[in-house]
């Protein structure tokens, strides 16, 4: 397929390894974390990790939005869902989250609830129109990416005037997170986690450019490299991490210039600005309670939130004993590290977010036999 | 006093008629669908003899049967719809023990409040596959559902045949060294199915692939009769057969990338949906394993087909205890294929 098959060249992949191999300093450890679940997948999709020297390290960070979504959360929808007749239309991955007492939305759908799969905002919208009776909730998660569509949503919903359409906002700020990461104890004082440099998101970096990491990059002397999501652009960006550090540099690099640029998109983060604004608190799964790293909707766009529209409760979140999530999802641990990992924690069954989508770590290390070929 | 010689007062109203619960109920309503849809449209000398079964002689030898439930969303797509992919899945499953499907039964389930100009376009696509298959339907059965209970029509179809002397095709039977072919493009159907959803506006020139490949398999099995397994890769895709057919034979599968065969649109169309064309279903696609001598007549045969024009030899069997299927991809590493977790695309056949 044009313009993707040539960032899955085998001819070009061989060649990148052999400047990996000689650009790597003997001795030395490199460890590289990929925020992004995006380009977690990417490495276990296309065996990237077979390409590199043994002493490049990928780090799976928290970057894969159903994994970072707090059982909280699920539990309110759940508990929406009980209470109210509501559609609450999600995308796909979201429905296998668990949440609380072995539930999910799948499983409360089962039970009778009005839980839609969509595959945009657009859909949820039409819902709400074909069902002018309901109330219809659209359950948003996501990274930078899928916040301008929810802000889209939201507008056209207040033009159209609709009076049964709301938003469950639980929307995230990635340079928030990768700060608080940096910031943890494991990374900075107890030095258990060793991390020497970022890939930027690639997607995220679209929409908010390469700016926001220039003030980590410096405070925390870590390189960050914005990668792009097909094999190479990792191979790629692997590369001028090495070189950064071999160099002592610690600078933000595009390597996805293709699409990023330093300041972004203009329009979508004007667009997001109209609609949402900071939240002062927000729950992680694996981060805690991250000041700054959450978007609300509001207060003039308020009768399409979902939190103002309804009484939902507060709950607090339980966690599978013995899951590591948390953990993983701060790179402290791999998945093999989990004792439930592969035995009652598997892609079909799963305890932890970690192993729900295909860009949670567990879930790649699962479905891309990783571990399997390491024992 | 005159007999009325037309048993039924009003023909069946095929333009606005519904089905109503007066058509599963046993009575002269549910005979009247019978005859003029059903025995009308699937007309042969078994079906005509209305028992409650067909009965007919058989030849001395091995039998193969197999049933197939139909509950597929939308029941039209492009490249077919639920009647024609009815016979299609059905034989295709009878045909992959290398036998030569003989009739086909059939069990209707509709829901109250169907359109009978619907019903009738099924029937008419049914009878249509079923006739250019050569397999009858000798047998069935219909019954309704109220509205709210089903989701239109679902159509179950079970396929007996017979096998030819001197064939044992099964999947417990590849052995390391035997080559892994596939008779055609990867996973047409599911994306097919999944550009007519209402709920997703892609345009795509993409049709499915439903066929029946008893055909092709007769070909096959004359050319060379000691093919180790068959198997159509539907629900779950490429992968998910594979991975039945290593562990039927306790064996592992070395797959490569860059020889699945699969058309630029379906491609894009799943990179764009975030789906893996490994685990896309196909209706009219088959796996042959077969011993590496045997590899290049297989190959050959499938590619004089029509339906195997795009025929590759994929990759081989190895040993391996664990039984996985590993891939090495385009990019030059490699990956497990695992099976398929939860549901790609929900309903598509």
């Amino acid at each position: 397929m044009k313009y993707i098959d040539e960032f899955r060249s085998g001819e070009l992949a061989q060649k990148l390894a052999t400047k990996i191999q000689q650009a790597i300093e003997p001795g030395r450890h490199y460890n590289l974390m990929e925020f992004c679940g995006g380009h977690t997948h990417a490495i276990f999709r296309y065996g990237v990790q077979e390409l590199m020297p043994e002493s490049v390290h990928f780090i799976h960070g928290p970057g894969c939005p159903v994994c970072v979504l707090p059982t909280s959360r699920i539990d309110q929808a759940i508990h929406l869902l009980q209470q109210e007749d509501v559609i609450l239309c999600s995308y796909g991955d979201l429905l296998r989250v668990p949440a609380s007492d072995r539930n999910s939305l799948l499983k409360a759908k089962a039970t009778g609830a009005d839980v839609r799969m969509v595959y945009s905002t657009q859909d949820a919208l039409k819902i709400a129109t074909d069902n002018p009776q309901r109330e219809v909730v659209f359950f948003a998660i996501g990274f930078e990416t899928t916040t301008p569509p929810t802000a889209v949503a939201i507008q056209q919903a207040a033009a159209q005037g609709l009076k049964n359409f709301s938003v469950f906002c639980n929307h995230v700020l990635t340079p928030a997170a990768i700060q608080n990461i940096l910031e943890s104890p494991e990374v900075r004082e107890i030095g258990t986690v060793s991390i020497d440099g970022f890939f930027g998101p690639s997607h995220v970096s679209a929409i908010i450019g390469s700016r926001p990491y220039e003030f980590f990059a410096e405070e925390f002397q870590r390189p960050v490299v914005i990668a792009g999501f097909e094999p190479l652009d990792v191979m790629q960006s692997a590369l001028m991490l090495i070189r950064q550090l071999n160099e002592g540099r610690f600078e933000v690099e595009n390597e996805y210039h293709r699409v990023v640029s330093r300041e972004g998109n203009l329009k979508a983060q004007a667009l997001v600005a109209e609609v949402f604004e900071l939240r002062p608190l927000f729950e992680w799964r694996g981060l805690g309670q991250v000041p700054y790293s959450a978007l609300r909707i509001k207060k003039p766009f308020s009768e399409f939130d979902t939190e103002e529209r309804f009484t939902l409760p507060t709950i607090v979140s339980k966690e599978i004993r013995g899951c590591e999530c948390p953990a993983i999802l701060r790179g402290a641990k791999r998945p093999s590290d989990c004792k439930l990992f592969g035995t009652v924690c598997t892609p079909d069954n799963p305890m932890g977010s970690c192993m729900v989508s295909s860009e949670g770590a567990c879930a790649a290390y699962w479905s891309y036999g990783r571990f399997r070929q390491a024992t | 006093m005159t007999i009325q010689n037309n048993r039924y007062p009003f023909q069946l109203d095929l333009t606005n008629g519904k089905i109503d619960m007066n058509h599963g109920s046993g009575g002269r309503a549910m005979a009247q669908l019978v005859d003029e849809l059903f025995v009308r449209h699937f007309d042969n000398e078994l079906l005509r003899q209305a028992n409650d079964q067909a009965s007919f002689e058989i030849s001395a030898g091995r039998m193969s049967i197999s049933t197939d439930g139909h509950v597929i969303s939308p029941l039209f797509f492009p490249g077919g719809d639920i009647g024609s992919l009815s016979v299609h899945g059905t034989l295709n499953d009878v045909s992959m023990s290398g036998a030569k499907p003989l009739y086909l039964s059939a069990g209707f389930i509709l829901e109250e409040g169907y359109p009978l100009a619907d019903l009738d376009r099924i029937i008419r696509s049914m009878a249509a596959a079923s006739k250019k298959a050569g397999v009858p339907v000798v047998t069935g059965d219909t019954k309704v559902v109220e509205r709210g209970k089903g989701d239109g029509v679902f159509i179950t179809t079970t396929a007996i045949g017979l096998i030819p002397e001197g064939v044992n095709i099964s999947g417990d039977r590849a052995q390391p060294g035997d080559l892994i072919l596939i008779s055609g493009t990867l996973g047409d159907h599911g994306v097919a199915i999944l550009s007519s959803r209402e709920n997703l506006e892609f345009e795509t020139t993409i049709e499915s692939d439903s066929a029946a490949l008893h055909g092709l398999i007769a070909d096959l099995v004359a050319a060379v009769p000691e093919i180790h397994c068959l198997r159509d890769p539907t629900r779950g895709g490429l992968a998910t057969t594979l991975n039945e057919l290593a562990r039927q034979s306790h064996i592992g599968m070395r797959i490569r990338e860059a020889d699945l065969p699969i058309q630029p649109a379906v491609h894009a169309a799943c990179e764009l949906l975030g789906l893996d064309p490994l685990y896309v279903a196909n209706e009219g696609k088959l796996v042959c394993i077969v011993a590496a001598e045997h590899a290049d007549r297989v190959l050959t045969t499938m590619q004089q087909h029509p339906n195997g024009k795009e025929a590759a030899i994929i990759g081989r069997v190895v040993e391996d205890e664990m039984g996985f299927v590993q891939m090495e991809t385009t990019l030059g590493g490699s990956r497990v294929i695992d099976w398929l977790t939860g549901e790609q695309l929900p309903r598509i056949c």
